[in-house]
């Protein structure tokens, strides 16, 4: 039984917590009833509007480093708007459309004006090697294109690398001036749901759709140890993917520097990792644990259904047919 | 480094909020390995200060605090304690660990003991300003009156730390006891609250327990100044201030429990807690007893009966 003592003498200068309250067993089990703390913890009444349930019990909230794990359920976007909007942050969002893959940035503009970081203020870094194919699209305020010129590669392996030096290249540069946060994201995707501010953190990675289940021996790392981006096979905490991640500008600068650099002594080595910067962002993210970690809600594929973990689909692969759009 | 790997689908604990709506950490038995985080704090080589005080007759707990402090706070790291005392002759001499040092520091008493207490954020904060923010990165403020059980280590380091208070826990935010006249400027308006925080045990980065202590005792200084008191004096204002400068982690009442609460099963490790402070009662029955040996005939059974019952209440005080 839980009780708290009732007869504490309240008058005495050293009870500091006396608090006279007794339990009945029916209160004491409601104390114990996690559903109705919840209830009543989370019914919103002045700054916190919706009522919402904010704990899962089927995932995985936290790592055992204490990097917050992002699900629908988890957080309540108003206290973390209200956080982010008082320090007026900027949010620079990376994407590369080499070549063909100018195709996908109407979509991808178009969805990310509709729910990426909306009420805050965002740069969008388009890198490119042809700026005149970069489509106009209507922004909200607050909310700018900036065009980067860059060269292209023949193989599509090698302009996925070269996002690495290029992002490492102009963090330090340009970005450290102009943004607080940087979202390094894929093209060919869209957006379908809210990713908002509750992704920020100090460095965050996501889980790759196809393995947020699977054991560590099934994760794709790069096993031979002739690569820089070598992990032992007895160890790896998460899968994650390359085409979603962040950080603060300083994080992304040391992450992406570190992937290119490791990425050119494995070309002068005469090898190339299996996954290519994935690999190395792999290997980074081991031995320099993310601070928060996105679940798969934010880089999705509908092609792997629709499970019951999966409250939202907030980041969308779009089709497309790979031996066309690639190399070309 | 060698560990199981974490499982999306499978959550550590399935009985209590491990992280707060706006994704600070909950620091529950559990859920963290404290392997990988201290080979992350071990590349840093921080410094961490604990403020506590000791005046009149709480320098009596000063033994047992520092005694299972120096056995089981951020063992293997460095550590600071600024030991503020009224009565600095009366600090028992304590073999600390080669990281550990102790800084005894003179302060004055107040006659009533909510004027000590709201006073220590005036102390702490003119101390970070003076010199702390030079010797220590990370500072927690600490009430002397407790014992720690088990090991606290470096999952208590982040930005700004406050610990859910053990008698308010599972409360309904209206139930908190925060201070709710308008006068007072710790007041939190019905409706409002995320938890209530224990001012037993709270810290952070230098910066932000800077920050933290000049706000409250601002807000002490004008209530005084208006005739007012907040009804959990400091903790009234603490509260206040972490409803609106949101801890970026919180510590479950594992990190300060009151000794005197029965401990509920989701409590599965009791690593601080607070020490039975009946002293009045104490003092009379140690006087008491001590009287007694002095007046009894030397009797081997008579003597190890008085022994015992006078080690078993004085184990209230260690």
């Amino acid at each position: 039984m839980f009780i708290c003592d009732l007869n504490q003498d309240l008058n005495s200068s050293h009870q500091r917590y006396s608090k006279a309250k007794t339990l009945s067993s029916g209160l004491w089990k409601s104390f114990l009833n996690l559903k109705s703390f919840l209830f009543s913890y989370f019914s919103f009444r002045m700054i916190y509007t919706k009522p919402q349930i904010l704990k899962r019990s089927d995932v995985l909230m936290m790592t055992p480093w204490f990097a917050p794990i992002v699900w629908e359920g988890t957080y309540n976007s108003e206290i973390l708007n209200e956080q982010f909007r008082q320090r007026n942050v900027t949010v620079g969002l990376t994407v590369f459309a080499i070549k063909k893959y100018v195709v996908f940035l109407k979509t991808f503009l178009e969805t990310a004006e509709t729910y990426f970081m909306v009420g805050h203020r965002v740069n969008y870094y388009i890198f490119t090697d042809r700026p005149e194919e970069v489509p106009k699209v209507a922004l909200k305020e607050g909310r700018n294109v900036v065009v980067l010129q860059v060269q292209n590669y023949p193989r599509w392996q090698e302009i996925s690398m070269r996002r690495m030096e290029m992002l490492s290249y102009f963090s330090q540069q340009r970005f450290i001036n102009e943004v607080s946060y940087l979202v390094c994201v894929d093209v060919d995707m869209k957006f379908n749901d809210q990713v908002g501010v509750e992704i920020l953190s100090d460095l965050f990675g996501t889980l790759h759709p196809g393995f947020y289940t699977a054991e560590r021996r099934s994760f794709t790392y790069e096993h031979r140890p002739a690569s820089q981006a070598y992990v032992p096979s007895d160890e790896g905490d998460f899968y994650y993917a390359g085409g979603f991640f962040g950080g603060t500008v300083t994080e992304v600068y040391k992450l992406t520097k570190k992937c290119h650099e490791a990425i050119m002594v494995d070309k002068a080595n005469g090898i190339e990792a299996i996954w290519q910067e994935e690999s190395h962002l792999n290997k980074y993210f081991l031995y320099h644990k993310p601070t928060k970690i996105l679940s798969p809600e934010y880089l999705w594929d509908d092609n792997l259904g629709r499970p019951e973990i999966l409250k939202k689909r907030r980041f969308l692969a779009v089709p497309k047919n790979h031996a066309a759009i690639r190399n070309k | 480094m060698s560990y199981p790997q974490p499982f999306v689908d499978k959550p550590q604990r399935t009985d209590v909020l491990l992280v707060s709506p706006w994704l600070a950490p909950i620091v529950w038995e559990g859920t963290f390995n404290r392997d990988i985080l201290n080979a992350q704090y071990r590349q840093k080589n921080f410094v961490v200060g604990v403020a506590t005080f000791a005046v009149k007759k709480y320098v009596r707990f000063i033994e047992g605090f520092l005694g299972s402090a120096n056995k089981f706070f951020l063992s293997g790291h460095r550590v600071n304690f600024y030991l503020f005392t009224d009565h600095p002759e009366k600090v028992p001499s304590i073999n600390l660990a080669p990281e550990k040092r102790l800084f005894i520091i003179p302060v004055q008493n107040y006659s009533r003991w909510q004027d000590i207490s709201m006073n220590r954020m005036d102390i702490i904060s003119n101390h970070i300003h003076s010199h702390w923010r030079y010797e220590v990165d990370y500072l927690y403020s600490m009430d002397i009156d407790v014992q720690m059980f088990e090991h606290i280590g470096v999952e208590i380091i982040d930005t700004l730390v406050g610990t859910i208070s053990s008698w308010q826990y599972t409360k309904p935010r209206d139930s908190n006891s925060y201070e709710r006249h308008p006068e007072s400027r710790a007041a939190i308006p019905h409706g409002e609250g995320d938890f209530y925080y224990a001012a037993s045990f709270y810290g952070g980065s230098v910066s932000e327990v800077y920050k933290l202590t000049t706000a409250c005792f601002k807000g002490v200084t004008e209530d005084r100044a208006n005739g007012i008191e907040a009804k959990w004096h400091e903790e009234s204002h603490l509260n206040k201030y972490l409803l609106y400068h949101k801890p970026t982690r919180l510590l479950s009442p594992e990190y300060y429990w009151d000794e005197e609460l029965i401990r509920p099963r989701i409590i599965r490790v009791k690593r601080l807690s607070s020490v039975r402070k009946d002293l009045q009662e104490l003092e009379r029955l140690t006087l008491l007893l001590g009287g007694l040996r002095e007046l009894l005939v030397p009797c081997s059974s008579l003597d190890s009966l008085v022994s015992f019952f006078f080690c078993r209440e004085a184990k209230c005080v260690l």
